[in-house]
């Protein structure tokens, strides 16, 4: 970049610069918004996502979109959790590309359960065990080539598993 | 000590499937103890499962992941023998690591 102007490029340069730091703050907001941004939430803590009450806000937080219901998702919780302290929950797909799988409890304290990262050659199944305010929606996300993709279930709870 | 991590990863000569429990108490810092004053919450934060020098699964966790967790998942590839590095690490700060053999 040559020019006779002086001051001209430096100016230029600045603006540029100002460009893309607003460009990465904008992707820091939306950690998932383009496809290699799966390598971003490779090794960091979503604590932002964790830390939001509605399920609607913890997906914005985590994945800066909302997801489609879909019945490529496969969600097995039981109908009845007589411990709330440990609800047996697994997820699966048959969407391809699956790069996440997250789960939330729609009135937990916080939504957000647990978010698994599924790197090329790994299965979209998951299982695992949550604990459960009360009777709620229980809410599978799967990311699967960029998009989200969603299902829901409501699990009745006897005995609240979040203390109180 | 013994370590906190149990893991039995099965490989089916196509994919391996790996079932972990960890020893945790994953405090969701909304029980309280006998006295009545709540118990600050203390759970892990992430979870790695690690074949062949690369990530095949990750797990961010949140309080509300039950006590003592447990996790399944499978993935293609891992022979009978080969190594599974499994690492957490917590809301303060500590982790534990373990390798499992594939079997």
């Amino acid at each position: 970049m040559t020019t006779t102007h002086d001051g001209f490029p430096a100016t230029r340069r600045l603006m540029l610069k100002g460009a893309a730091s607003v460009a990465l703050i904008g992707l820091g907001n939306l950690p998932f918004s383009v496809a290699p941004a799966f390598a971003a939430a490779n090794d960091k803590y979503p604590e932002d996502a964790f830390k939001q009450k509605s399920d609607a806000d913890a997906v914005k937080a985590l994945y800066g979109k909302t997801a489609e219901p879909s019945d490529k998702v496969k969600m097995d919780a039981p109908e009845i959790a007589e411990n709330g302290a440990v609800v047996p929950i697994s997820v699966s797909s048959t969407l391809e590309n699956v790069t996440s799988i997250s789960i939330l409890v729609a009135e937990n304290p916080n939504a957000l359960a647990a978010f698994y990262l599924i790197p090329a050659g790994t299965l979209p199944s998951v299982a695992n065990r949550l604990k459960m305010a009360k009777t709620t929606n229980v809410i599978a996300i799967v990311e699967a080539g960029g998009k989200l993709y969603s299902t829901a279930k409501e699990v009745k709870v006897t005995v609240g598993g979040c203390g109180g | 000590m013994a370590s906190t991590i149990r893991v039995r990863a099965t490989s089916s000569g196509e994919t391996t499937e790996v079932q972990a429990l960890i020893q945790h108490p994953m405090d969701s810092g909304y029980v309280k103890d006998a006295k009545g004053d709540l118990i600050p919450p203390h759970f892990i934060q992430q979870l790695t499962f690690e074949h062949d020098g690369k990530n095949v699964f990750l797990a961010d966790w949140g309080p509300a992941v039950s006590k003592d967790p447990y996790v399944k998942f499978s993935f293609k590839g891992g022979k009978k023998g080969d190594d599974l590095k499994i690492s957490w690490v917590d809301n303060k700060g500590a982790s534990d690591t373990t390798t499992a053999k594939i079997q």
